[in-house]
Protein backbone atom coordinates (compact mmCIF):
# COMPACT_ATOMS: atom_id res chain seq x y z
CA UNK A 1 0.00 0.00 0.00
CA UNK A 2 2.81 2.40 0.87
CA UNK A 3 4.52 1.37 -2.36
CA UNK A 4 6.49 4.22 -3.87
CA UNK A 5 9.27 4.38 -6.45
CA UNK A 6 12.06 6.80 -7.28
CA UNK A 7 11.76 8.52 -10.66
CA UNK A 8 13.62 11.38 -12.38
CA UNK A 9 11.87 14.66 -13.13
CA UNK A 10 12.30 15.41 -16.86
CA UNK A 11 9.86 18.27 -17.40
CA UNK A 12 7.96 20.73 -15.23
CA UNK A 13 4.37 21.41 -16.27
CA UNK A 14 1.96 24.18 -15.20
CA UNK A 15 -0.45 23.52 -12.31
CA UNK A 16 2.13 21.88 -10.04
CA UNK A 17 2.59 18.89 -12.30
CA UNK A 18 5.67 17.28 -13.79
CA UNK A 19 6.65 14.50 -16.15
CA UNK A 20 8.86 11.87 -14.55
CA UNK A 21 10.89 9.17 -16.22
CA UNK A 22 11.22 5.70 -14.81
CA UNK A 23 13.56 3.66 -16.98
CA UNK A 24 11.93 4.98 -20.13
CA UNK A 25 8.37 5.02 -18.81
CA UNK A 26 7.14 8.61 -18.69
CA UNK A 27 4.32 9.63 -16.41
CA UNK A 28 2.54 12.84 -15.52
CA UNK A 29 2.52 13.27 -11.71
CA UNK A 30 1.55 15.91 -9.17
CA UNK A 31 4.35 17.85 -7.44
CA UNK A 32 1.98 19.67 -5.07
CA UNK A 33 3.70 18.03 -2.10
CA UNK A 34 7.29 18.64 -3.33
CA UNK A 35 6.98 22.12 -4.78
CA UNK A 36 10.72 22.73 -5.12
CA UNK A 37 11.28 19.76 -7.45
CA UNK A 38 13.52 20.66 -10.41
CA UNK A 39 14.35 18.92 -13.68
CA UNK A 40 16.98 16.25 -12.94
CA UNK A 41 15.85 15.65 -9.34
CA UNK A 42 14.81 12.16 -8.29
CA UNK A 43 11.47 12.15 -6.49
CA UNK A 44 9.59 9.36 -4.74
CA UNK A 45 6.25 8.70 -6.46
CA UNK A 46 3.25 7.33 -4.53
CA UNK A 47 -0.25 7.02 -6.11
CA UNK A 48 0.59 9.66 -8.71
CA UNK A 49 2.08 12.18 -6.28
CA UNK A 50 5.70 13.04 -5.58
CA UNK A 51 6.00 12.80 -1.79
CA UNK A 52 9.73 13.37 -1.25
CA UNK A 53 12.99 14.20 -2.96
CA UNK A 54 16.11 12.02 -2.93
CA UNK A 55 19.26 13.62 -1.54
CA UNK A 56 22.04 12.17 -3.76
CA UNK A 57 24.77 12.81 -1.16
CA UNK A 58 22.86 10.95 1.54
CA UNK A 59 22.23 8.07 -0.89
CA UNK A 60 25.98 7.81 -1.59
CA UNK A 61 26.68 7.89 2.15
CA UNK A 62 24.23 5.01 2.76
CA UNK A 63 25.83 2.95 -0.03
CA UNK A 64 29.24 3.54 1.56
CA UNK A 65 27.80 2.41 4.89
CA UNK A 66 26.81 -0.93 3.34
CA UNK A 67 30.44 -1.59 2.42
CA UNK A 68 31.80 -0.97 5.92
CA UNK A 69 33.44 -3.79 7.83
CA UNK A 70 31.89 -5.36 10.90
CA UNK A 71 32.70 -3.36 14.03
CA UNK A 72 34.73 -6.20 15.51
CA UNK A 73 36.89 -6.45 12.36
CA UNK A 74 37.22 -2.69 11.98
CA UNK A 75 38.71 -2.26 15.44
CA UNK A 76 42.43 -3.08 15.52
CA UNK B 1 16.93 1.68 -12.20
CA UNK B 2 18.83 4.27 -10.25
CA UNK B 3 18.26 4.21 -6.48
CA UNK B 4 16.77 0.71 -6.79
CA UNK B 5 19.33 -1.65 -8.37
CA UNK B 6 22.23 -0.65 -6.16
CA UNK B 7 20.07 -1.30 -3.10
CA UNK B 8 19.31 -4.86 -4.27
CA UNK B 9 22.87 -6.02 -4.91
CA UNK B 10 23.40 -9.65 -3.84
CA UNK B 11 27.09 -9.29 -2.92
CA UNK B 12 26.26 -6.26 -0.82
CA UNK B 13 23.55 -8.22 0.99
CA UNK B 14 25.96 -11.08 1.73
CA UNK B 15 28.51 -8.59 3.06
CA UNK B 16 25.98 -7.05 5.47
CA UNK B 17 24.80 -10.56 6.46
CA UNK B 18 28.38 -11.44 7.35
CA UNK B 19 28.61 -8.28 9.46
CA UNK B 20 25.40 -9.18 11.30
CA UNK B 21 26.67 -12.73 11.90
CA UNK B 22 29.98 -11.36 13.22
CA UNK B 23 28.35 -8.88 15.57
CA UNK B 24 25.47 -10.80 17.15
CA UNK B 25 26.26 -12.22 20.56
CA UNK B 26 25.52 -15.94 20.77
CA UNK B 27 23.92 -15.61 24.23
CA UNK B 28 21.45 -12.88 23.18
CA UNK B 29 18.15 -13.28 21.31
CA UNK B 30 17.26 -10.32 19.15
CA UNK B 31 13.53 -9.83 18.49
CA UNK B 32 12.80 -7.00 16.10
CA UNK B 33 9.40 -5.91 14.84
CA UNK B 34 9.17 -4.54 11.33
CA UNK B 35 6.12 -2.33 11.55
CA UNK B 36 5.46 -1.90 7.83
CA UNK B 37 3.96 -4.35 5.39
CA UNK B 38 6.51 -3.09 2.85
CA UNK B 39 9.29 -4.45 5.07
CA UNK B 40 7.41 -7.72 5.67
CA UNK B 41 7.15 -8.12 1.91
CA UNK B 42 10.86 -7.35 1.35
CA UNK B 43 11.94 -9.76 4.11
CA UNK B 44 9.93 -12.59 2.52
CA UNK B 45 10.57 -11.77 -1.12
CA UNK B 46 14.34 -11.41 -0.87
CA UNK B 47 14.86 -14.27 1.58
CA UNK B 48 16.26 -11.95 4.24
CA UNK B 49 15.07 -14.22 7.06
CA UNK B 50 17.37 -16.95 5.67
CA UNK B 51 20.38 -14.65 5.77
CA UNK B 52 20.01 -13.83 9.46
CA UNK B 53 21.56 -15.78 12.35
CA UNK B 54 19.12 -18.06 14.19
CA UNK B 55 18.99 -15.75 17.20
CA UNK B 56 17.75 -12.76 15.17
CA UNK B 57 13.99 -13.02 14.80
CA UNK B 58 11.77 -10.71 12.81
CA UNK B 59 8.19 -10.18 14.06
CA UNK B 60 5.68 -8.87 11.53
CA UNK B 61 3.82 -5.76 12.67
CA UNK B 62 0.42 -4.30 11.81
CA UNK B 63 1.62 -1.77 9.22
CA UNK B 64 -0.43 -2.99 6.30
CA UNK B 65 -3.46 -0.70 5.89
CA UNK B 66 -5.47 -3.33 4.02
CA UNK B 67 -4.84 -5.87 6.79
CA UNK B 68 -5.97 -3.60 9.63
CA UNK B 69 -9.09 -2.37 7.84
CA UNK B 70 -11.99 -3.86 9.85
CA UNK B 71 -14.90 -5.65 8.18
CA UNK B 72 -17.37 -2.97 9.31
CA UNK B 73 -15.58 -0.31 7.27
CA UNK B 74 -15.63 -2.39 4.09
CA UNK B 75 -19.33 -3.07 4.77
CA UNK B 76 -19.99 0.69 4.78
CA UNK B 77 -18.36 1.01 1.35
CA UNK B 78 -20.18 -2.00 -0.07
CA UNK B 79 -23.57 -0.72 1.18
CA UNK B 80 -22.92 2.69 -0.33
CA UNK B 81 -22.32 1.06 -3.69
CA UNK B 82 -25.06 -1.58 -3.55
CA UNK B 83 -27.84 0.27 -1.72
CA UNK B 84 -27.22 3.95 -2.41
CA UNK B 85 -26.06 3.40 -5.98
CA UNK B 86 -22.96 5.56 -5.70
CA UNK B 87 -19.93 5.16 -7.94
CA UNK B 88 -17.39 3.88 -5.43
CA UNK B 89 -13.72 4.46 -6.26
CA UNK B 90 -10.94 2.72 -4.38
CA UNK B 91 -7.32 1.61 -4.57
CA UNK B 92 -6.96 -1.91 -5.96
CA UNK B 93 -5.67 -3.23 -2.63
CA UNK B 94 -9.09 -3.07 -0.96
CA UNK B 95 -11.04 -4.89 -3.68
CA UNK B 96 -10.68 -8.40 -2.26
CA UNK B 97 -10.87 -7.69 1.49
CA UNK B 98 -13.47 -10.11 2.89
CA UNK B 99 -16.54 -8.36 4.35
CA UNK B 100 -19.90 -9.46 5.77
CA UNK B 101 -22.27 -11.84 3.94
CA UNK B 102 -19.34 -13.45 2.06
CA UNK B 103 -19.00 -10.22 0.11
CA UNK B 104 -16.02 -8.13 -0.89
CA UNK B 105 -15.90 -5.05 -3.10
CA UNK B 106 -15.04 -7.19 -6.11
CA UNK B 107 -17.97 -9.55 -5.41
CA UNK B 108 -20.28 -6.56 -4.94
CA UNK B 109 -19.07 -5.33 -8.34
CA UNK B 110 -20.00 -8.70 -9.81
CA UNK B 111 -23.49 -8.17 -8.36
CA UNK B 112 -23.77 -4.99 -10.34
CA UNK B 113 -22.42 -2.33 -7.97
CA UNK B 114 -20.49 0.44 -9.72
CA UNK B 115 -17.08 0.00 -8.12
CA UNK B 116 -14.03 1.47 -9.85
CA UNK B 117 -10.42 0.68 -9.12
CA UNK B 118 -8.31 3.85 -9.34
CA UNK B 119 -4.56 4.42 -9.34
CA UNK B 120 -4.79 7.81 -7.71
CA UNK B 121 -7.23 9.80 -5.57
CA UNK B 122 -7.12 12.42 -8.34
CA UNK B 123 -8.66 9.88 -10.75
CA UNK B 124 -11.67 9.57 -8.44
CA UNK B 125 -12.20 13.34 -8.45
CA UNK B 126 -11.86 13.34 -12.24
CA UNK B 127 -14.59 10.67 -12.49
CA UNK B 128 -16.86 12.88 -10.36
CA UNK B 129 -16.29 15.83 -12.69
CA UNK B 130 -16.97 13.67 -15.74
CA UNK B 131 -20.18 12.25 -14.21
CA UNK B 132 -21.96 15.24 -12.64
CA UNK B 133 -25.24 13.30 -12.41
CA UNK B 134 -23.68 10.56 -10.23
CA UNK B 135 -22.58 10.55 -6.60
CA UNK B 136 -18.91 9.54 -6.53
CA UNK B 137 -17.33 8.34 -3.26
CA UNK B 138 -13.61 7.73 -2.80
CA UNK B 139 -12.98 4.95 -0.27
CA UNK B 140 -9.72 6.26 1.20
CA UNK B 141 -7.49 3.95 3.18
CA UNK B 142 -3.83 4.05 4.10
CA UNK B 143 -1.23 5.30 6.53
CA UNK B 144 0.43 8.74 6.52
CA UNK B 145 2.03 8.10 3.11
CA UNK B 146 -1.36 7.94 1.40
CA UNK B 147 -3.15 10.63 3.43
CA UNK B 148 -1.70 13.79 1.79
CA UNK B 149 -3.01 12.86 -1.71
CA UNK B 150 -6.50 12.39 -0.18
CA UNK B 151 -6.18 15.77 1.55
CA UNK B 152 -5.30 17.34 -1.80
CA UNK B 153 -8.39 15.97 -3.57
CA UNK B 154 -10.68 17.09 -0.74
CA UNK B 155 -9.12 20.56 -0.94
CA UNK B 156 -9.43 20.58 -4.76
CA UNK B 157 -13.03 19.32 -4.68
CA UNK B 158 -13.90 22.15 -2.29
CA UNK B 159 -12.01 24.74 -4.37
CA UNK B 160 -13.71 23.62 -7.58
CA UNK B 161 -17.08 23.11 -5.82
CA UNK B 162 -17.46 19.52 -7.04
CA UNK B 163 -20.68 18.74 -5.16
CA UNK B 164 -21.14 15.10 -6.23
CA UNK B 165 -17.79 13.98 -4.76
CA UNK B 166 -17.09 12.78 -1.20
CA UNK B 167 -14.52 10.73 0.71
CA UNK B 168 -15.08 7.80 3.08
CA UNK B 169 -12.01 8.42 5.20
CA UNK B 170 -10.30 5.41 6.81
CA UNK B 171 -6.81 6.88 7.13
CA UNK B 172 -4.89 5.59 10.14
CA UNK B 173 -1.83 6.74 12.08
CA UNK B 174 1.41 4.85 12.62
CA UNK B 175 2.65 6.24 15.97
CA UNK B 176 -0.59 5.43 17.80
CA UNK B 177 -0.47 1.84 16.53
CA UNK B 178 3.11 1.45 17.77
CA UNK B 179 2.11 2.88 21.16
CA UNK B 180 -0.80 0.43 21.28
CA UNK B 181 1.53 -2.53 20.65
CA UNK B 182 4.03 -1.32 23.25
CA UNK B 183 1.22 -0.89 25.79
CA UNK B 184 -0.38 -4.27 25.02
CA UNK B 185 -0.46 -7.00 27.65
CA UNK B 186 1.53 -9.34 25.39
CA UNK B 187 4.44 -6.94 25.34
CA UNK B 188 4.20 -5.31 28.79
CA UNK B 189 3.07 -8.04 31.18
CA UNK B 190 2.92 -11.46 29.55
CA UNK B 191 6.13 -11.10 27.61
CA UNK B 192 4.73 -13.35 24.88
CA UNK B 193 5.81 -10.82 22.28
CA UNK B 194 9.33 -9.76 23.19
CA UNK B 195 10.36 -6.70 21.19
CA UNK B 196 13.95 -5.45 21.36
CA UNK B 197 13.63 -2.85 18.64
CA UNK B 198 11.71 -1.60 15.64
CA UNK B 199 12.46 -1.35 11.97
CA UNK B 200 10.74 2.01 11.46
CA UNK B 201 8.52 2.84 8.47
CA UNK B 202 10.10 3.99 5.22
CA UNK B 203 7.62 5.99 3.19
CA UNK B 204 5.43 6.97 6.15
CA UNK B 205 8.53 8.61 7.61
CA UNK B 206 9.10 10.68 4.45
CA UNK B 207 5.89 12.48 5.45
CA UNK B 208 6.04 12.50 9.27
CA UNK B 209 9.85 12.55 9.71
CA UNK B 210 11.89 10.68 12.29
CA UNK B 211 10.94 12.93 15.21
CA UNK B 212 7.63 11.17 16.16
CA UNK B 213 9.54 7.97 17.02
CA UNK B 214 11.83 9.65 19.55
CA UNK B 215 9.14 9.15 22.20
CA UNK B 216 9.27 5.34 21.78
CA UNK B 217 13.02 5.25 22.09
CA UNK B 218 13.00 7.39 25.23
CA UNK B 219 9.82 6.30 27.00
CA UNK B 220 9.90 2.57 26.22
CA UNK B 221 13.68 2.17 25.80
CA UNK B 222 13.25 0.57 22.36
CA UNK B 223 15.67 1.34 19.55
CA UNK B 224 14.07 2.40 16.26
CA UNK B 225 15.88 2.37 12.91
CA UNK B 226 13.98 3.99 10.03
CA UNK B 227 14.79 1.84 7.04
CA UNK B 228 14.14 1.89 3.28
CA UNK B 229 12.12 -0.86 1.60
CA UNK B 230 14.97 -2.28 -0.52
CA UNK B 231 16.64 -5.47 0.76
CA UNK B 232 20.02 -3.90 1.52
CA UNK B 233 18.27 -1.14 3.45
CA UNK B 234 16.48 -3.74 5.56
CA UNK B 235 19.70 -5.72 6.19
CA UNK B 236 21.55 -2.56 7.21
CA UNK B 237 18.63 -1.55 9.46
CA UNK B 238 18.82 -4.91 11.23
CA UNK B 239 22.60 -4.50 11.67
CA UNK B 240 22.06 -1.04 13.17
CA UNK B 241 19.47 -2.48 15.60
CA UNK B 242 21.86 -5.29 16.60
CA UNK B 243 24.54 -2.67 17.32
CA UNK B 244 22.14 -0.60 19.46
CA UNK B 245 21.09 -3.67 21.47
CA UNK B 246 24.73 -4.71 21.96
CA UNK B 247 25.64 -1.23 23.18
CA UNK B 248 22.54 -0.94 25.39
CA UNK B 249 21.35 2.11 23.46
CA UNK B 250 17.78 3.04 22.53
CA UNK B 251 17.86 5.76 19.91
CA UNK B 252 16.09 6.70 16.73
CA UNK B 253 18.49 6.15 13.84
CA UNK B 254 17.77 6.89 10.20
CA UNK B 255 19.09 4.46 7.59
CA UNK B 256 16.74 5.97 4.97
CA UNK B 257 18.40 9.38 5.15
CA UNK B 258 18.29 9.78 1.37
CA UNK B 259 14.64 10.87 1.70
CA UNK B 260 13.71 10.97 5.40
CA UNK B 261 14.52 14.03 7.51
CA UNK B 262 13.80 14.66 11.18
CA UNK B 263 10.92 17.03 10.43
CA UNK B 264 9.45 15.23 7.42
CA UNK B 265 7.49 16.83 4.58
CA UNK B 266 6.06 19.97 6.19
CA UNK B 267 3.95 20.97 3.17
CA UNK B 268 2.22 17.58 3.32
CA UNK B 269 1.76 17.78 7.11
CA UNK B 270 0.18 21.26 6.87
CA UNK B 271 -2.19 20.15 4.18
CA UNK B 272 -3.26 17.06 6.14
CA UNK B 273 -3.97 19.15 9.24
CA UNK B 274 -6.02 21.65 7.21
CA UNK B 275 -8.35 18.93 5.95
CA UNK B 276 -8.32 16.28 8.68
CA UNK B 277 -8.61 16.08 12.46
CA UNK B 278 -8.11 13.23 14.92
CA UNK B 279 -10.83 10.66 15.49
CA UNK B 280 -11.38 9.88 19.16
CA UNK B 281 -11.23 6.18 18.45
CA UNK B 282 -11.00 3.85 15.47
CA UNK B 283 -11.30 0.09 15.27
CA UNK B 284 -8.32 -1.78 13.80
CA UNK B 285 -8.55 -5.38 12.78
CA UNK B 286 -6.40 -7.26 15.25
CA UNK B 287 -5.80 -4.35 17.62
CA UNK B 288 -9.42 -3.45 18.43
CA UNK B 289 -10.43 0.12 19.27
CA UNK B 290 -7.34 2.32 19.37
CA UNK B 291 -7.79 5.85 20.75
CA UNK B 292 -6.74 8.76 18.52
CA UNK B 293 -5.38 6.41 15.89
CA UNK B 294 -7.16 7.66 12.78
CA UNK B 295 -8.29 10.78 10.97
CA UNK B 296 -11.65 12.22 9.99
CA UNK B 297 -12.58 15.10 7.75
CA UNK B 298 -12.86 18.50 9.47
CA UNK B 299 -16.33 20.11 9.74
CA UNK B 300 -15.24 22.84 7.29
CA UNK B 301 -15.15 20.14 4.60
CA UNK B 302 -18.30 18.31 5.81
CA UNK B 303 -19.89 18.51 2.36
CA UNK B 304 -17.15 16.20 1.06
CA UNK B 305 -17.30 13.75 3.98
CA UNK B 306 -19.22 10.63 2.89
CA UNK B 307 -19.94 9.66 6.51
CA UNK B 308 -21.88 12.90 7.06
CA UNK B 309 -23.32 13.12 3.57
CA UNK B 310 -24.84 9.63 3.63
CA UNK B 311 -25.36 9.48 7.42
CA UNK B 312 -23.16 6.39 7.80
CA UNK B 313 -22.77 4.71 11.17
CA UNK B 314 -19.96 2.28 11.83
CA UNK B 315 -20.85 -1.10 13.32
CA UNK B 316 -18.16 -3.53 14.44
CA UNK B 317 -18.28 -7.01 12.86
CA UNK B 318 -16.29 -9.93 14.32
CA UNK B 319 -13.74 -11.74 12.15
CA UNK B 320 -14.10 -15.37 11.02
CA UNK B 321 -13.76 -17.50 14.16
CA UNK B 322 -10.77 -19.51 13.03
CA UNK B 323 -8.99 -16.63 11.33
CA UNK B 324 -5.82 -15.71 13.23
CA UNK B 325 -5.27 -12.36 11.49
CA UNK B 326 -5.78 -10.53 14.78
CA UNK B 327 -3.06 -12.45 16.62
CA UNK B 328 -0.77 -12.29 13.58
CA UNK B 329 -1.18 -8.50 13.35
CA UNK B 330 -0.17 -8.18 17.02
CA UNK B 331 2.90 -10.35 16.48
CA UNK B 332 1.52 -13.08 18.79
CA UNK B 333 1.21 -15.73 16.06
CA UNK B 334 2.87 -16.46 12.72
CA UNK B 335 0.96 -17.16 9.50
CA UNK B 336 1.81 -20.87 9.63
CA UNK B 337 0.21 -21.06 13.10
CA UNK B 338 -3.24 -20.43 11.56
CA UNK B 339 -5.37 -23.45 10.68
CA UNK B 340 -6.79 -21.71 7.63
CA UNK B 341 -3.37 -20.74 6.19
CA UNK B 342 -2.75 -22.28 2.80
CA UNK B 343 -5.82 -24.52 2.98
CA UNK B 344 -9.05 -22.55 2.73
CA UNK B 345 -7.25 -19.21 2.94
CA UNK B 346 -5.01 -18.46 -0.05
CA UNK B 347 -4.22 -15.27 -1.99
CA UNK B 348 -6.72 -16.41 -4.65
CA UNK B 349 -9.55 -16.72 -2.12
CA UNK B 350 -8.55 -14.98 1.09
CA UNK B 351 -10.51 -15.55 4.31
CA UNK B 352 -8.54 -13.07 6.36
CA UNK B 353 -7.18 -9.65 5.49
CA UNK B 354 -3.50 -10.62 5.97
CA UNK B 355 -3.84 -12.88 2.92
CA UNK B 356 -5.22 -10.08 0.73
CA UNK B 357 -2.55 -7.46 0.25
CA UNK B 358 0.84 -8.72 -0.93
CA UNK B 359 2.23 -6.81 2.05
CA UNK B 360 0.18 -8.87 4.46
CA UNK B 361 2.19 -11.30 6.59
CA UNK B 362 0.18 -14.31 5.33
CA UNK B 363 0.33 -13.38 1.65
CA UNK B 364 4.07 -12.70 1.88
CA UNK B 365 4.70 -15.99 3.64
CA UNK B 366 2.44 -17.86 1.20
CA UNK B 367 4.12 -16.37 -1.87
CA UNK B 368 7.74 -16.60 -0.83
CA UNK B 369 8.17 -18.54 2.37
CA UNK B 370 5.75 -21.43 2.71
CA UNK B 371 8.23 -24.02 1.42
CA UNK B 372 10.74 -22.92 4.04
CA UNK B 373 8.67 -24.86 6.57
CA UNK B 374 9.41 -28.10 4.76
CA UNK B 375 12.72 -29.76 5.56
CA UNK B 376 14.26 -31.80 2.77
CA UNK B 377 12.90 -35.35 2.84
CA UNK B 378 15.26 -38.34 2.76
CA UNK B 379 16.30 -39.43 -0.74
CA UNK B 380 14.03 -41.75 -2.69
CA UNK B 381 10.74 -40.95 -4.36
CA UNK B 382 8.77 -43.19 -2.02
CA UNK B 383 9.67 -41.59 1.27
CA UNK B 384 6.77 -42.36 3.61
CA UNK B 385 4.45 -39.54 4.58
CA UNK B 386 5.68 -37.82 7.67
CA UNK B 387 9.32 -38.70 6.97
CA UNK B 388 10.20 -35.06 6.65
CA UNK B 389 8.81 -32.20 8.60
CA UNK B 390 5.92 -31.58 6.29
CA UNK B 391 3.70 -28.66 7.10
CA UNK B 392 0.27 -30.24 7.12
CA UNK B 393 -1.31 -26.81 6.70
CA UNK B 394 0.16 -26.54 3.25
CA UNK B 395 -0.06 -30.11 2.11
CA UNK B 396 -3.15 -31.47 3.84
CA UNK B 397 -3.27 -34.51 1.57
CA UNK B 398 0.28 -35.69 2.23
Amino acid sequence: MCLAIPARVVELLPGMRAIVDLSGVRKDVSIDLVDDAQVGDYVIIHVGYAIGKIDPEEAARTLALFAELAQSEAQP
Amino acid sequence: MKYIDEFRDGDGARHIAANIAAEVRPDVTYNFMEFCGGHTHAISRYGIADMLPANVRMIHGPGCPVCVLPIGRVDLAIRLALEQGVMLCTYGDTMRVPASDSLSLIKAKARGADIRMVYSAADALKLAEQNPDREVVFFAIGFETTTPPTALVVRDAAARAVKNFSVLCCHVLTPSAITHILESAEVRQLGTVPIDGFIGPAHVSIIIGSQPYEHFAEEYRKPVVITGFEPLDVMQGILMLVRQVNAGRALVENEFSRVVTRGGNLAAQNLVSQVFELRESFEWRGLGEVPYSALKIRPAFAAWDAERKFDLHYASVPDHKQCECGAILRGVKRPQDCKLFGTVCTPESPMGSCMVSNEGACAAHYSYGRFRNISPTPPGPLAPPGAGEVNSHIWPTL
